[in-house]
């Protein structure tokens, strides 16, 4: 291992050294804590590697931005916290829409509005999957420590390319602000998806939104070898607004099934001491780092306690959660808002009586003492 | 070392969110251990008590936070009337005698520096008040080594302060291991 490898930084640089690594050529975004050293960093870095960076006049703009830039065959990035998440919302229903690979970071802070900009939350679980309108199915990952905040940027752009869809980013501000230390990957290490491209020559008819057998769309330059349209409305295999049935039925259904049905790929997510647990924790992002620690306190005691770590929130890995927890005395969600992950989790098990929401919504990080008093009331011993 | 959970106090200004970067960094590159390091923003980075929290451990890190700190670094009246009721019995309590006067003492072992005094009386800028504050500190509980703090340094400031910082640090470790 290189000394040089080793970094002792944020979570937010942890993502822009993903994104490096990913092949970013351009950022567009707009200044907001907790999220704004992945601009600032962006903005040093990007420059160094020939890609553009761009600071817009808001957050609406730099989603046209990188929308724009991604057609012309760039990969791209935003990065932003709830307000401006909020704002980001209609232009990435259109990068849906349009199969316009993506990927927002949204280093998430206490809302409504503008909130408590300092401090942690985990509020738009529910707004990562359902903010823009309309049916649509969307990626969401977050990671708990830099090495995965670095690993699931990469996945970001990788699954971005991939399914050519927006890919949400959740992290929060407890993640992005710490220090804690990062190996960076040698080049190849971790996998990295290129733009898929047309073989399509220049002057043969050539459609954009046609799928191959495997689901995948090759992508054309825009402004480069074929002309094309791309819109917002429902279209048909040239990106012309067509709203025959069959044409706006079929492709709502592909844009739907092309995430849906690869839930398997995209689901990722780690676990600790599940094999015999009776008692599950579920979390994610900096709340896991407090369930994780709770749990190994707790094993040391004979207890029979285990974590599972979700990395991919959006699709819900409704299965894979049905199977782990088919087990469990009980269930815990952990989690820093008031109740988004743990709906999702009801609906996933067998018996939803069993599944308990440790929560908490102060700004504060919930701590593995908040997770301890609820355990020891499921328990029967008392507070 | 089992695990050190520590938090610096101050008011902004101070350099003690630097004097924490520069210590989790020396001790999680340098030294192999695993360290975690994460600060109070808005109101209290503009005046006010400045907080920042630092674990280094040997095994893994996961809560990153202090709720109960076993060292408490303050350098202002503020920071020290704020943190000094949550520190852990047995603890350590560092503070600078010129801004800070010790009240009710606590269950911790007290340790009252002349450290912003000495700074200006030998180097005579303030600026290098947090790195004598980092000597002091691992002068009395040896952390970490002084060189990997002089490592950090030498990636992290211009070289023509390097001889200031060293000094500093040197001058803090002396009246450290003397107290």
């Amino acid at each position: 291992m290189k000394n040089n490898n080793i970094r002792f930084i944020q979570g937010n640089e942890a993502c822009v050294e993903g994104a490096i690594y990913a092949g970013i050529d351009f950022f567009a975004g707009y200044p907001i804590t907790p999220s704004t050293e992945i601009l600032e960093h962006l903005a040093a870095r990007l420059p160094q590697k020939g890609g553009k960076f761009i600071q817009m006049e808001d957050e609406i703009a730099s989603m046209g931005a990188i929308i724009g830039a991604s057609l012309t065959g760039k990969k791209v990035m935003t990065a932003t916290s709830g307000p401006g998440f909020s704002l980001k919302q209609e232009a990435l229903g259109y990068a849906c829409m349009a199969e316009i690979p993506c990927v927002i970071a949204n280093v998430q802070r206490g809302g409504p509005s503008t909130g408590n900009p300092t401090h942690v939350s985990q509020g738009d679980v529910n707004q990562a999957r359902w903010g823009t309108h309309g049916d649509h199915s969307i990626i969401a990952l977050t990671a708990s420590n830099h090495q995965d905040v670095f690993k699931i940027t990469v996945d970001a752009f990788n699954m971005a390319e991939t399914y050519r869809t927006p890919v949400v980013l959740l992290l929060d501000e407890t993640i992005g602000h710490m220090r804690e230390k990062l190996v960076i990957p040698e080049p190849g290490e971790l996998p990295v998806v290129e733009r898929l491209r047309t073989s399509v020559k220049g002057g043969v008819d050539y459609h954009p939104y046609l799928p191959r057998d495997d689901g995948r769309l090759p992508m054309s330059d825009f402004g480069g070898e074929h002309r094309y349209n791309v819109t917002g409305l429902f279209h048909d295999m040239w990106g012309f607004p067509n709203n025959n049935p069959n044409v706006v039925g079929g492709l709502l259904r592909h844009l739907v099934d092309k995430i849906e049905n690869n839930v398997n790929d995209i689901c990722m997510y780690k676990e600790y001491w599940l094999d015999d647990a009776e008692y599950i924790l579920i979390s994610y992002g900096s709340s896991a780092r407090s369930a994780i620690h709770l749990a190994k306190n707790r094993r040391a005691r004979g207890i029979k306690i285990g974590v599972l770590e979700l990395q991919t929130l959006w699709p819900f890995p409704t299965e894979m959660i049905r199977e782990k927890c088919a087990g469990a005395k009980a269930v815990i969600v952990v989690e820093m808002n008031m109740g988004q992950v743990v709906t999702q989790v009801k609906n996933a098990v067998d018996n939803p009586n069993s599944v308990f929401l440790a929560n908490k919504i102060s700004g504060e990080l919930i701590s593995p003492e908040d997770i301890k008093s609820l355990l020891r009331m499921i328990q029967g011993k008392g507070v | 070392m089992e695990r050190s959970r520590i938090v610096f106090s101050g008011s902004g200004g101070q350099g003690v969110i630097t004097a924490a970067i520069i210590l989790a960094k020396a001790a999680a590159i340098f030294e192999g251990k695993n360290a975690i390091q994460s600060q109070s923003y808005g109101a209290a980075a503009r005046g006010g008590a400045t907080r920042t929290d630092i674990v280094i451990a040997d095994s893994e890190i996961n809560f990153p936070k202090v709720l109960q700190p076993n060292i408490l670094v303050s350098l202002t009246q503020e920071s020290y009337n704020k943190f000094s009721p949550i520190i852990r019995p047995g603890g350590l309590l560092l503070v600078d005698s010129k801004y800070v006067t010790i009240g009710k003492k606590v269950d911790a072992k007290h340790k009252v520096l002349p450290m912003f005094d000495t700074v200006l009386k030998e180097i005579g800028k303030p600026i290098v008040f947090n790195i004598c504050m980092l000597g002091a500190l691992i002068g009395i509980t040896k952390l970490i080594k002084p060189e990997s703090i002089l490592k950090v340094l030498e990636t992290t400031i211009p070289k023509d302060f390097m001889e200031m910082n060293k000094k500093a640090l040197e001058m803090g470790i002396k009246m450290g291991k003397k107290s």
